[in-house]
């Protein structure tokens, strides 16, 4: 894999028209991308909101709308942040290292073709703190259980 | 970085009392300086910092700096280098395309 874009090209049985709305209304982008969106996406304005994904409700939605040309590219920046640990979120997104996310449609016989890149990896920081995800953490939370209980079960015989 | 957490290292660097005990009063709650740490334990200071720096090797304890002062804290989240994030972020794309995908073909 290439370490500074990631490309994604997805068969859609449905009307260009209809991929178009669902990627640019905000409501709809929320429904299937699962966030909560403050308002319309508008070019050159930032789209603010709530990740609805389960295990990321605190993480902030931030991106900067770049191009939308009807029913071709609807285009974003978006910032990823070294953690989304909730005690290390930045305060001000606008200010982390940003990569491009871009969605281009192309009709199809049966559809849609929706070509999907996101770039500018190279630009962040070479390593990453991902978010505990929730069965890691409550393995560890596991662990720590029996190892406590071990240790008050040794130092009582001791 | 995933060798440097491999299971085997990180259950060795727990295989000492000590170690398994700092290791629990830190998974209990917030940084500690090692003078914190070295309170109420028949250790030296400089056996408590070498034991630190052996968890913080296999990657589950992390100092952060306060001032002049280090302070340890549990750690169990991975950090991920570039290479694997992008795998992340490129995963993370494969399940909302398919919900895009279940979501305009309904």
């Amino acid at each position: 894999m290439k370490t500074d874009r990631i490309e994604k090209r997805i068969e859609l049985d449905a009307p260009v028209s209809r991929v178009w709305r669902a990627l640019t209304d905000h409501r709809e982008f929320g429904e299937w991308f699962r966030v909560k969106l403050d308002g319309p996406f508008v070019p050159g304005q930032v789209s603010r909101g709530y990740i609805t994904y389960p295990g990321y409700e605190h993480v902030q939605w931030y991106a900067v709308v770049q191009k939308m040309e009807l029913e071709r590219l609807f285009s974003f920046t978006w910032p990823h942040p070294k953690s989304l640990e909730k005690t290390d979120l930045p305060q001000d997104y606008s200010k982390e290292p940003m990569t491009l996310v871009e969605f281009r449609l192309e009709k199809t016989a049966n559809g849609t073709l929706l070509v999907v890149t996101e770039s500018g990896f190279d630009k962040l920081p070479e390593n990453r703190r991902l978010e505990a995800f929730r069965s890691n953490e409550s393995g560890w939370t596991e662990q720590m259980k029996n190892i406590d209980a071990y240790l008050s079960q040794k130092a009582t015989t001791a | 970085m995933r060798g440097r957490r491999s299971p085997a290292r990180v259950f060795a660097a727990l295989g000492d009392a000590t170690r398994l005990a700092l290791v629990r009063r830190l998974s209990q709650g917030r940084p500690r300086s090692i003078a914190q740490l070295t309170e109420g334990s028949r250790l030296t200071r400089q056996a408590i910092t070498k034991h630190l720096h052996i968890l913080k090797g296999v990657g589950i304890v992390r100092s952060v700096r306060k001032g002049r002062e280090s302070r340890f804290e549990f750690d169990p989240e991975p950090i991920v280098s570039l290479r694997e994030y992008l795998e992340h972020v490129s995963e993370q794309w494969d399940q909302a395309l398919s919900r895009l995908k279940a979501f305009v073909e309904r």
